[in-house]
């Protein structure tokens, strides 16, 4: 039991970090400025001690219910950076001003416990567990601007969308259990690799378990809420719901699948047991959810909208390489949440700014954006390298992790996928270039320099920006990073 | 161990491009000066290469690296020339310097303007370079980014749409080859980008699957270069981005990049996929004729002078197009002399072009006349550029046509004899444009023009001297390529009677 728990100190000190917080409430709830910074310390805690797990053998503990291993650690640091991250883009945010900050603070860092937990659940009823907190947090959030209509319109489309997803996972994975007799992900792959079970059925339970997962990376045809959801939350708690729950998402996918539906094979590829077409079935929801998110970008004028269905493509380029199956597939997979992570984040910073600056995001607004003094031209070229670098233009990170996605597509023989994935990133780059065509060729209504509200934040998208070119031309450590984090416990 | 003249002719820029983002915006003169300094070093360094190559040599030479990029991946800093690629880089060498000189009247955000410039200065100088298909391809997508910016930012009226339209074009060409150079990474022995291991490997004998995915992998490749050259029917992104484009960056667009289509295809099509080449030879032929004729009869048709120019390119291109899919010497070596005199015989005509759309600022070709009596030395100027164009024997344009024709013949004979059309087109067009701007009726609105300036003339002089004296003495460059060409021929032309 020791030995379990000290596999656990991540998740430990997080839930440390949320009693803490409730304390803090009580005893000095005048004291706005105390709550981030709680929060970012409890997280950089974690952090430390996810660093410091790095040796712990791989082991399932609680009863098989959650798993320490290689894949779930590199994801501890995932969620833990991308919530630093959160917390720094909600300082002095415009919209958070008359907010509840305790209890969103304290939101936050149950969202992340929440994410790490469904990482690294090895049983479907931990999945499906930990997947509800998640989404529970999430409507909350959502609707954490109490008194704007558009925030609390959003958190019940969520509410309402989540639970008919959710419900259709729960049916899947019933019949899943009653297939295999086993909740565990290790024992349903012995049980499906040893008996000659009903394919149709094991086919229905997949398919409906993936509503639940589809859900939460954003996947056709789960994606509805997105657009919403990412016009009404408050924008700081959008740009974490933009990478976090999707990375969460696929660790849960990755695991899903590899660990249940399939074996590996010598060459360290992964063969399903009931040639039941697997690739084929993701490769068919990548296809349809990266050309579905392209498509709908093009007509939007809401940059929060542009970004949701950019996620949404993004998602689909990621099961892309999911579909694949083999062993680049996890690396390349890992390997293009970083990256989106850094990307994605800049450029919600960017939206972020711009709104607590010019209190818009219409994509008109951003007209002449570069011609706006020293900071609106930072602003414009920051985004500029975000949005090239979503498009996949090299030298730019984007470029490198579609460079893995399309690397572990063709070597699994894919091409038609590979060719429908390339031209989805050419009809990319028209709304993304429309952005910078704004910023940049058009002239600004209102030309007056623009002046920076938080001074930190201008260093933070410097540093994004400045990552996401490091990425794009130096990726050996990040590479070796994936590699070494794409092992799974069995 | 010698002087690493790829890399610095490469990276050079690179340091202009930042001490240009270190000054100051208002220093627009010191600005100018200091970008037209940083392209003269790589001048100065592609003749230092050429004293430093060895012209008997058929292969590559002066290598730099292969040094370890990205292990991971077996991705390699690895550069080199050879005949081809020596011929390419002098030219674009030589031709930053003139379009900075052309530049010098940007008043937009100049800073905005040289920095990008030099970063494409670099971009183009990497892509002939590069001997590492990972490293070629980034080089060949970062030259979007800044050719974007200075089409869109510093161009005409429609310039967003000729930006965007030539990013859409060009970024789906090299997405296509992303593909196939992942295809040649997983099919190789050792999976490798490096260009030189891949066309050693004789995939026509074995590795990259059949002869059906060889004959994909090639189209994918093609299509990506047939983009920028461009050939029939990807060609309709360039009259609108030369239209767009300020002067210099129409020069650099036709003297350089669209020969990049060519090089790509030459680098790493033929001597990768010499079976599929050759399946596929008819089909460059046929698009070579189809760039010609259709190109002129374009251009016959256009009243603004400029696109009158981008089609007149468009035909041009197609001469290298038919004298390659020949794949004897001549053809070869026609190629890639029209590809550089073409470089420095259209770089006259857009530079040209400008200095009559500055002074009038518009560009239709009715709206002129009589302009020989207004302004002299100009006339003359255009004459000479003309006739160079329409290859008049003594000028240098005549020998690389004559020399494509003559390996054209050998392999596709009637495709030729319809080609040869084009060049009776190509005078037309010419001398019908010549009239109708430079002689007639005076127009009374432009008697008062300035006659060419001496900065103008500046960026002329040196490409009319390389026009005579490679129309009277075309071995200067001949010989620096011929060994490379003569070899990458005959594997063609044995694979071609192996198949016969």
């Amino acid at each position: 039991m020791r030995e379990n728990l000290l596999h656990f100190i991540p998740e430990l000190v997080l839930i440390g970090t949320i009693l803490v917080l409730f304390l803090a409430a009580f005893l000095a709830s005048a004291q706005q400025r105390l709550f981030p910074q709680i929060a970012f310390v409890g997280l950089l805690m974690m952090l430390l001690a996810n660093y410091g797990s790095r040796d712990l053998p791989a082991i399932h503990f609680f009863s098989g219910m959650v798993t320490y291993d290689a894949l779930g650690h590199f994801f501890k640091y995932i969620f833990g950076l991308v919530g630093l991250m959160g917390i720094i883009f909600s300082h002095q945010s415009a919209e958070l001003e008359k907010a509840d900050l305790p209890s969103y603070y304290t939101l936050i860092i149950a969202l992340i416990l929440g994410m790490v937990l469904l990482a690294t659940a090895s049983n479907l009823l931990m999945i499906y567990l930990s997947l509800e907190m998640v989404s529970v947090l999430s409507y909350i959030l959502t609707g954490y601007l109490r008194g704007v209509r558009r925030s609390s319109e959003a958190a019940l489309k969520y509410v309402i969308y989540g639970g008919v997803a959710s419900g259709m996972m729960a049916y899947g994975f019933s019949l899943l259990y009653g297939l295999t007799g086993s909740m565990d992900l290790t024992t349903m792959a012995q049980y499906l690799g040893a008996n000659p079970a009903s394919r149709s059925l094991l086919y229905v339970g997949v398919l409906f378990s993936m509503a639940g997962f589809g859900y939460k990376v954003a996947a056709f045809p789960f994606h509805m809420w997105c657009p919403d959801v990412y016009e009404g939350a408050p924008t700081p708690f959008t740009a974490i719901l933009s990478v976090g729950p999707k990375a969460a998402g696929f660790a849960v996918l990755i695991r899903f699948f590899l660990t249940a539906l399939t074996h590996s094979s010598a060459s360290g590829d992964f063969i399903d047991f009931k040639d039941t077409g697997w690739p084929e079935m993701i490769a068919i929801l990548s296809i349809a959810t990266m050309t579905l998110g392209n498509l709908t970008a093009l007509v939007q004028s809401n940059i929060k909208r542009l970004l949701a269905y950019s996620s949404i493509a993004h998602a689909g380029y990621m099961l892309m390489g999911l579909a694949a199956l083999n062993n680049e597939a996890v690396r390349a997979v890992l390997f293009y949440l970083v990256v989106y992570a850094v990307m994605n984040l800049g450029a919600f910073l960017v939206v972020i700014i711009i709104s607590n600056r010019l209190g818009t995001e219409q994509i008109e607004d951003y007209k002449g954006l570069g011609h706006r003094g020293s900071l609106g031209l930072l602003l414009a070229v920051a985004m500029t390298i975000f949005l090239f670098s979503l498009t996949g233009v090299p030298p730019l990170a984007g470029f490198i992790g579609k460079f893995y996605l399309f690397g572990a597509v063709v070597r699994a023989g894919l091409y038609p996928l590979a060719i429908i994935g390339v031209l989805n990133s050419v009809i990319s780059l028209y709304y993304y270039v429309r952005v910078i065509k704004l910023m940049f060729f058009d002239q600004p209504a209102d030309a007056s320099p623009l002046s920076l509200p938080v001074v930190s934040h201008s260093y933070v998208v410097s540093g994004l920006a400045i990552l996401t070119v490091y990425f794009g031309l130096f990726w050996n450590g990040l590479a070796a990073l994936t590699e070494r984090s794409a092992k799974l416990l069995f | 161990m010698h002087f690493p003249y790829l890399s610095f002719m490469t990276f050079f820029p690179l340091v202009g491009m930042l001490i240009i983002g270190l000054m100051p915006s208002h220093r627009a003169d010191c600005i100018k000066k200091v970008a037209l300094f940083t392209t003269l070093p790589p001048l100065v360094a592609a003749i230092g290469l050429l004293m430093h190559f060895d012209k008997a040599n058929a292969g590559l030479q002066l290598f730099e690296g292969p040094y370890a990029w990205i292990p991971a991946f077996h991705i390699q800093y690895y550069m080199g020339v050879d005949g081809l690629s020596l011929v390419m880089l002098l030219l674009t060498a030589l031709v930053c310097p003139i379009c900075i000189l052309a530049s010098w009247g940007i008043e937009k955000s100049p800073k905005g303007y040289f920095a990008l410039f030099l970063l494409l200065d670099s971009a183009m100088m990497g892509v002939f370079s590069s001997l590492d298909f990972f490293l070629f391809y980034v080089f060949w997508e970062v030259m979007l980014l800044p050719m974007y910016f200075l089409i869109g930012i510093w161009g005409g009226p429609r310039r967003e749409y000729a930006a965007v339209k030539f990013f859409l074009y060009t970024l789906l060409g090299s997405v296509l080859m992303l593909l196939v150079m992942l295809a040649f990474y997983f099919y190789s022995d050792g999976n490798t980008f490096n260009l030189v291991t891949l066309a050693n490997q004789q995939t026509h004998l074995g590795p990259l699957k059949g002869e059906h995915f060889r004959h994909l992998c090639w189209l994918g490749l093609f299509i990506g270069f047939a983009i920028k050259i461009p050939a029939f029917p990807f060609h309709t992104w360039l009259p609108d981005a030369h239209v767009e484009a300020p002067t210099a960056i129409s020069v650099i667009l036709a003297a350089v990049l669209l020969k990049m289509g060519i090089y790509g295809i030459l680098r790493i099509c033929y001597p990768i996929l010499p079976d599929a080449t050759v399946h596929f030879g008819t089909l460059m032929a046929v698009i070579g004729v189809i760039n010609i004729v259709y190109g002129a009869l374009c251009a016959m048709a256009q009243k603004d002078f400029k696109k009158l120019i981008a089609y007149s390119s468009i035909s041009h291109m197609g001469f290298c197009l038919l004298g390659m899919s020949s794949f004897t010497p001549e053809g070869l070596n026609g190629t890639v002399l029209q590809m550089f005199n073409h470089g420095t015989i259209t770089a006259q005509l857009f530079l040209l072009v400008g200095v009559i759309y500055d002074r009038a600022h518009h560009r239709d070709l009715e709206g002129f006349g009589g302009m020989a009596q207004i302004m002299p030395r100009y006339s003359a100027m255009t004459a000479f550029a003309f006739f160079a164009a329409l290859g008049l024997p003594g000028l240098s344009g005549f020998v690389s046509e004559v020399l494509c024709f003559l390996g054209g013949f050998r392999s596709f004979p009637i495709i030729t004899v319809i080609s040869v059309s084009g060049v009776v087109l190509t005078a037309a067009y010419m001398l019908w444009t010549y009239q109708r701007v430079f002689l007639g009726q005076v127009n009374e609105k432009y008697k008062a023009f300035s006659d060419i300036t001496a900065r103008e003339l500046t960026t002329l002089i040196p490409l009319v001297i390389i026009v005579v004296v490679l129309g009277v003495y075309p071995s200067y460059i001949l010989d620096l390529m011929n060994p490379t060409l003569v070899a990458l021929g005959k594997t063609l032309t044995d694979l071609k009677i192996a198949g016969l």
